[in-house]
C-alpha cells in the first residue's frame, strides 16, 4: 500500500468529492465524515510518503505504469515532500475546525462546498506531488476552479470579487501553459525532468528564455506577488470563513513551491541565477512587495483584510529569499512556506472564530475580545508573534534564515525590507491586541470589574486553534531537524 | 524591411496568437461590461489553444490517424513513420485547456448572473459605484 | 575553565514557569500568593545552590536544545551571570512579599494575571543572565519585553495604553530593527555566536563594520536605556510600584545593561575594543547619559519619574565601568550591578510604601512625611546614600572601583564625571529627605491617620535597606564574582 501513496493522496479526494456530491442529495449528514476521512487518507499518505522519502530519496511514481515521457509521473523528493505533508495537514485541521463555521455561514449549500473543499485539496496535492508540467496546469485549473467557487458562497461583495480573482487566475494560469508549450517545442517533453536533462544544450535560446518568463509571470500573478496581487484582498476578505481559512495559507504557497520547483529543478539553478541576469531585480522587486504589503495592511481597519494585506508581505519574503541564489535564501524561502502556511492558518481560524461569535471582524468591533474570548485571543497572540518573528515561534527562524541569506549575497535593501516589515507587524497586531485587550476603558486601577461572560467559540473550533498555535511554537523549535533531514536535501548541491 | 516581412510571414501563426492574445487582454481590462470581460478572457484563452494546435502542424503531413490498426501485429508489422503524421499530442493538451476553458467560461457566466441579480447592472463602474454608497 | 553539565541552569528558568498553571487555576489569593513563593524560593535556592561550584572557578554548561544548526539554545552560568542571577533571584522573594502588600493594601484588579507574568519576566531574566550565546540572550530578552507589556499596561487606562505603545515602540523596535540585524551580521562574519572569554568578533570585519556593529549592539539592547533610546522608561512608570521596583530598577533595565557587558564582553573582547580605540566612545555616551539623567532627575516631582532618571544614570555607569577597559573599572561596573539593584529597590518600595498609605505622587506633596512615616524614610536616605555613593553603603564600593579604574585607565575626564554626578545625585536626594524629616507640613496636607504602610510594605523594605549597608562591609559574593569574570577577561 505504501507504494501507492502519491495516487492515493489525489485519486482519494478526487473520487471522495464526487461521493460527498452524491452523498448531499441524500444525506447532507454524510458530507462531513467522508470529506474528513479523505483528507485524513489524504494526510495520512503525505506523510507516509514524506517518511519514505526521508528513507529512501526521491521518489518515481509512473501513473499506470507508463513510462515518461509518455505517461505522467508523479515525482516526490525532498521539497515536494515536505511541502505535501504540510497541506495536507492544514487542510485537514481547517476541515475539523470550520464544520460550525460552514454550517452557519453556508446553510443548505454545505454539501457542494464540503465536496468543493475536497476538490480544492486534490488540486493542491496533485500540484504538489506531479512531475509533469501539462499535469501541473491541469491540477492549477482544478483548484483555482473549486477555489472560485468556494469564495463566490459568501456575502455581499464576495461575486464580484471572486470574478475579478478569475480573471486574474485565468490569465495567470495560461501564461503558465504558455510558458509549458514553448518548452514543449523545444524540448519535445513534458516530463519536469526530462525537460531539465535536454535543457542545457539550449540555454542560448530565446525560447527557453521566453518559456521561463512567461511561465514565472504567470506563477507570479497567481501568488499575488505585487504588483500583481489587486485581486487577493477582496477575494479572500469576502469569501467565507471556511474557504478563506483553506485558501489564504495554502494556495499562494503552493505557487511559491510551483516557482521554487521551476528554478530547481526544471530550469536548474545554473540557468535561473547564473546565465539569466535577473536575479537582483527580482529581489528588489520583492523589496517592494513587502514594503507595500505593510503599508496597505497599516490603512486596514478590518482584521481579516489586514491579514490579507500581510499575505502579500509575506509572498514577497519567500520570492526574495528564492531569488537571493544562495543556500541560506532558498532555505528560508522553503521554510517559510512551511511556516507561513501554519501561521497564516493560525490567525486565519482565528478571525473564523470571531466571525463565528461576533458580527464582524472590523476593529470596531472587536473590542473587549480579550474577555469574551481568552482562549482564541490566545492563540491570536501565538500566531501575531510567529508573524512578527519572535523566537521561539518559527516565524523567527525562517526570518533567520532570510536574513542571513540577504547578508550574504549583500542584498541589504532585503534585509531592511525584512525588518521593517517585521516592525509594521508589530504595530499591526498590538494595536489589534490592544484593542481587544483594553477597551471598553475601566477607570484606573479598575476596581469595577465587568465581568463580562465568556462567550468562547465551540471546543470542535478551538482544539484544532490550539494544535496549530502549539505547532507554532514545535515547528520553531525543530527547526534544526527540519532544516538538517529535509530541507538540506531539497536544494541541489550546487548552490552554495 | 525585406526581413521583417519575411519574419513575419514564416512565424505568421505566432502573430497571429500574439495579436489574439492582445485582443483578448484589451477587452478584459479596457471593457466595462462583465459580459465582455469575459469574452476577452475566452479569445485569451483561445488564442493559446491555437498556438499550442498550430505547433503540432507539418508540411505535407496527414492527420494522425492510423487506417488499419490491426493491434498487436509483431513490432515491425506495421512501421509508422512519425514524419508523416501531424504530432497528435498538442491536440491532446490542448482537448484539455479546451474543458478548462469551458469550465472556466461556465463560472465566470455564473458568477455574472449573481452579480447582476444583485446589483441589477452589468457594467462595472456602475456596480463599484453602488458599492461606494453603501 | 573546567566546565561540567547540569541540568539546573535550566531548572532555575523553568522553575517560575512551572508554577504558572497552578497560579491561574487558584481561587484562593493565599495560595496563590503561597506558591508564587515557592516559586521564588525555589529558584533563589537552585541559583544559590550552583554559587560553590562558580566560586571555585567553574562553569556549568547545559545545551537544551539546537533550534538552528549552528546555533543553539544554551545555558552557561559563569561568574557575571551568577552575579546577576544572585540579584535578581534574591530580590524577587522580597517584591513578592511587597506586592502583596502593595496589590491588596489598594485592592487592585486582575492580581493573576499580574503574578504569572511577573514570574514569566523573572524566568525570562534568569534565561539571560544564564545565556550562553547571543540567539539564547535574544530569545530570552524578548520573552522578557512581551512579558513585562501586561504588567506595564496593568491599569488598563488610556494612559497605560500610551505607555505601553512607547514601551513597545522603544523596546521591541530596537531589539528587530538594530540588535536581531547586528545579531545576525556578527553571525555570517564570524560563524558562531558563543560568548567568548575576548569576544568572537576580533579579526573577522573592517573597524567601520565593527564600529557600526557596536552602535547596533548598545541602542539595540535599549532597555539599557542609553540616551537617546531612554524615555521609554519614565513612561513605564505608570505600573504599579511593584513591577517599576523590580522591573525596571532591577530586572529589565539590568537585562539591558547586562546584554550590553555581555556583548562588550564576550562578542567584542576588551581587547578588540581597546585596539580600535572604542572606548572613549563608549565612555561618551555612557557619560553624556549619566549628566544628561541626573540633570533632568533634578526637575522632576514626580517621585517615581525622578528615580526613573536616577535609574537612567545610574544603569550608564556600568556601561562606563565596562567602557574603561580596565580591570578596575570592569569589576566596579559589575559590581555597581548589584549595589545599585538594592539601593534602588529600596527607594521604589519606599515610594509604593508613601503611595499607599497617603495616595501621594509628588515630591512637593512629601513635605513633613518623615514624621509620620519614620523606617520608610530612614530607609530611603539609606538607600539614596548608597546611590550617591557614600559610605556607610555598599554603593561606595562600585564608586570607588570606577573611580579607581578611570585613574588606572588614564581617562582623567570620567573622574570628573564620577564626581560631578555625584554631587548631583546628592542635589536631588537630600533635599528629598530634608524636607520629609525637618520641614512642617501644611495644615491639610495630610489626614491624621497617616501612619506607616501595612508591614508587607515595609519590612522588604527595611530588608533592602539594612543589606545594602552590609554590602558596604561584606560585599561577596557580588564582589568576589565581579573579580573572578574581570578575571577571566582579562586572562590573569
Amino acid at each position: 500500500m505504501s507504494q501507492q501513496y502519491p495516487a492515493l493522496l489525489v485519486i482519494v479526494p478526487l473520487i471522495s468529492a464526487l461521493v460527498i456530491s452524491a452523498a448531499g442529495w441524500i444525506n447532507k449528514r454524510l458530507c462531513f465524515p467522508i470529506a474528513v476521512a479523505a483528507l485524513g487518507v489524504a494526510a495520512y499518505s503525505s506523510i507516509g510518503l514524506l517518511l519514505r522519502v526521508l528513507d529512501e530519496g526521491a521518489i518515481v511514481y509512473r501513473l499506470g505504469g507508463w513510462d515518461p515521457p509518455m505517461g505522467i509521473a508523479y515525482y516526490v523528493d525532498h521539497l515536494n515532500g515536505l511541502v505535501l505533508a504540510v497541506v495536507s495537514v492544514v487542510a485537514f485541521l481547517n476541515l475539523i475546525a470550520s464544520k460550525k463555521s460552514i454550517e452557519l455561514e453556508l446553510g443548505d449549500k454545505t454539501a457542494p462546498f464540503y465536496a468543493l473543499y475536497v476538490l480544492q485539496v486534490t488540486g493542491l496535492l496533485g500540484i504538489v506531488a506531479t512531475g509533469d508540467a501539462f499535469n501541473l496546469y491541469v491540477l492549477l485549473e482544478i483548484t483555482a476552479l473549486s477555489g472560485y467557487a468556494m469564495l463566490a458562497m459568501g456575502k455581499d461583495r464576495a461575486q464580484l470579487s471572486t470574478l475579478n480573482y478569475l480573471y486574474m487566475g485565468t490569465i495567470g494560469a495560461c501564461f503558465y501553459l504558455l510558458g509549458v508549450g514553448y518548452l514543449y517545442i523545444v524540448t519535445g517533453s513534458l516530463n519536469m525532468v526530462d525537460i531539465a536533462n535536454i535543457l542545457p544544450s539550449l540555454y542560448e535560446s530565446n525560447a527557453v528564455l521566453g518559456a521561463f518568463i512567461i511561465c514565472l509571470v504567470g506563477v507570479w500573478v497567481k501568488m499575488a506577488f505585487f504588483p500583481l496581487h489587486a485581486w487577493l484582498p477582496n477575494a479572500y476578505t469576502h469569501g467565507p470563513s471556511a474557504a478563506s481559512s483553506l485558501i489564504a495559507p495554502l494556495v499562494t504557497k503552493v505557487m511559491i513551491y510551483v516557482m521554487i520547483r521551476l528554478i530547481l529543478t526544471v530550469f536548474t539553478p545554473e540557468f535561473a541565477f547564473n546565465i539569466l541576469a535577473i536575479s537582483k531585480p527580482i529581489v528588489w522587486l520583492a523589496c517592494i512587495a513587502i514594503f507595500m504589503g505593510a503599508i496597505l495592511a497599516l490603512a486596514e481597519r478590518n482584521l481579516k483584510k489586514m491579514l490579507t494585506y500581510i499575505i502579500v508581505a509575506e509572498v514577497g519574503y519567500m520570492v526574495g529569499g528564492a531569488w537571493l541564489g544562495n543556500r541560506a535564501g532558498m532555505t528560508g524561502a522553503i521554510l517559510h512556506i512551511v511556516n507561513d502556511a501554519l501561521m497564516t492558518l493560525c490567525a486565519f481560524l482565528v478571525v473564523s472564530n470571531i466571525a463565528y461569535k461576533l458580527k464582524g471582524y472590523a476593529f470596531d468591533d472587536l473590542k473587549g475580545l480579550v474577555r469574551k474570548m481568552p482562549f482564541t485571543m490566545g492563540a491570536f497572540v501565538v500566531a501575531a508573534l510567529s508573524i512578527i518573528g519572535v523566537p521561539p515561534t518559527c516565524g523567527f527562524f525562517s526570518k533567520w534564515y532570510l536574513i542571513s541569506g540577504a547578508i550574504q549575497a549583500g542584498q541589504y535593501a532585503f534585509m531592511v525590507a525584512l525588518l521593517f516589515s517585521s516592525l509594521v507587524n508589530v504595530v499591526l497586531f498590538f494595536r489589534v491586541i490592544e484593542i481587544c485587550y483594553y477597551e471598553p476603558f475601566s477607570d484606573g486601577h479598575g476596581h469595577d470589574q465587568h465581568a463580562e461572560p465568556m462567550a468562547e467559540a465551540p471546543l470542535t473550533m478551538l482544539v484544532p486553534l490550539f494544535i496549530v498555535a502549539a505547532g507554532l511554537v514545535l515547528v520553531g523549535i525543530y527547526t534544526g531537524d527540519i532544516v538538517n533531514k529535509i530541507i538540506e536535501f531539497a536544494i541541489p548541491q550546487g548552490i552554495v | 524591411m525585406g526581413d521583417l516581412i519575411q519574419i513575419v510571414v514564416a512565424k505568421y501563426n505566432y502573430w497571429i496568437y500574439i495579436t489574439l492574445m492582445m485582443i483578448g487582454l484589451y477587452a478584459m481590462i479596457v471593457k466595462n461590461n462583465l459580459v465582455k470581460k469575459i469574452v476577452g478572457m475566452n479569445i485569451f484563452q483561445t488564442a493559446i489553444i491555437l498556438f499550442y494546435v498550430s505547433t503540432g502542424a507539418k508540411r505535407g503531413a496527414t492527420i494522425p490517424i492510423l487506417e488499419h490498426g490491426h493491434g498487436d501485429h509483431g513490432a515491425g508489422a506495421h512501421m509508422v513513420h512519425a514524419v508523416d503524421y501531424i504530432n497528435p499530442l498538442p491536440h491532446v493538451l490542448m482537448l484539455t485547456a479546451i474543458v478548462v476553458s469551458v469550465a472556466t467560461l461556465g463560472v465566470a457566466l455564473a458568477l455574472a448572473i449573481r452579480v447582476y441579480s444583485r446589483y441589477n447592472t452589468l457594467e462595472e463602474d456602475e456596480i463599484l459605484a453602488q458599492i461606494r454608497e453603501k | 575553565m573546567e566546565t561540567i553539565i547540569s541540568i539546573k541552569p535550566l531548572l532555575a528558568v523553568l522553575v517560575s514557569l512551572l508554577v504558572t498553571p497552578i497560579l491561574v487555576s487558584s481561587r484562593a489569593p493565599n495560595v496563590r500568593e503561597a506558591w508564587t513563593f515557592v516559586a521564588a524560593a525555589a529558584k533563589f535556592l537552585i541559583v544559590l545552590s550552583m554559587l560553590p561550584t562558580i566560586l571555585k572557578g567553574t562553569e556549568i554548561v547545559y545545551t537544551v536544545a539546537e533550534f538552528l544548526p549552528g546555533a543553539a539554545i544554551k545555558f552557561r552560568v559563569d561568574a557575571l551571570g551568577m552575579l546577576f542571577a544572585l540579584v535578581s533571584s534574591s530580590l524577587w522573594i522580597i517584591t513578592s512579599a511587597y506586592s502583596i502588600g502593595y496589590m491588596r493594601g489598594l485592592k487592585e484588579h486582575s492580581q493573576t494575571r499580574y503574578f504569572v507574568f511577573f514570574a514569566f519576566a523573572l524566568s525570562a531574566t534568569v534565561g539571560v543572565a544564564f545565556s550562553a550565546n547571543l540567539l539564547t540572550m535574544y530569545l530570552f530578552y524578548e520573552m522578557l519585553s512581551l512579558a513585562t507589556y501586561p504588567l506595564v499596561t496593568h491599569h488598563q487606562d488610556p494612559e497605560a495604553r500610551s505607555s505601553g505603545r512607547k514601551y513597545l515602540l522603544y523596546i521591541v523596535g530596537t531589539s528587530i530593527g538594530l540588535a536581531l540585524p547586528a545579531m545576525l551580521i556578527s553571525y555570517n562574519l564570524a560563524g558562531t555566536l558563543e560568548f567568548g572569554r575576548q569576544g568572537f568578533l576580533a579579526g573577522t570585519a573592517s573597524k567601520p563594520l565593527i564600529g557600526l556593529l557596536l552602535f547596533m549592539f548598545l541602542f539595540g539592547f535599549a532597555k539599557a536605556a542609553i540616551m537617546p533610546f531612554h524615555s521609554w522608561l519614565p513612561a513605564a512608570m505608570v505600573a504599579p510600584t511593584p513591577v517599576s521596583a523590580l522591573l525596571h530598577a532591577v530586572a529589565v533595565v539590568k537585562v539591558g545593561v547586562f546584554s550590553v557587558v555581555r556583548v562588550l564582553t564576550g562578542v567584542f573582547g576588551t581587547d578588540l575594543l581597546f585596539s580600535l580605540d572604542f572606548g572613549p566612545v563608549i565612555l561618551l555616551l555612557a557619560s553624556a547619559t549619566i549628566l544628561v539623567g541626573s540633570f533632568i532627575a533634578l526637575s522632576q516631582d514626580g517621585l517615581k519619574r525622578l528615580l526613573a532618571y536616577s535609574t537612567i544614570a545610574q544603569l550608564s555607569y556600568i556601561v562606563l565601568g565596562v567602557g574603561l577597559l580596565s580591570p578596575k573599572g570592569l569589576t566596579g561596573g559589575m559590581v555597581h550591578i548589584a549595589m545599585h539593584a538594592f539601593g534602588k529597590i529600596t527607594l521604589f518600595f519606599c515610594a509604593g510604601a508613601i503611595f499607599v498609605a497617603t495616595g501621594k505622587k509628588n515630591i512637593s506633596e512629601m513635605v513633613g512625611i518623615g514624621r509620620r512615616m519614620p523606617v520608610t524614610m530612614t530607609a530611603f536616605f539609606i538607600a539614596s546614600l548608597s546611590i550617591i555613593g557614600m559610605p556607610p553603603c555598599g554603593g561606595f564600593v562600585s564608586k570607588w572601583y570606577l573611580v579607581l579604574g578611570s585613574l588606572e585607565a588614564h581617562q582623567m575626564p570620567i573622574l570628573y564625571v564620577l564626581l560631578f554626578s555625584s554631587l548631583l545625585n546628592a542635589a536631588y536626594f537630600m533635599p528629598i529627605v530634608y524636607r520629609a524629616f525637618f520641614c512642617r507640613p501644611e495644615e491639610a496636607m495630610f489626614e491624621n491617620t497617616v501612619q506607616e504602610a501595612p508591614p508587607f510594605c515595609v519590612v522588604p523594605l527595611v530588608i533592602t535597606a539594612v543589606i545594602s549597608v552590609i554590602l558596604l562591609f561584606y560585599p561577596q559574593p557580588f564582589f568576589d564574582l565581579a573579580t573572578m569574570m574581570v578575571q577571566t577577561i582579562t586572562g590573569t
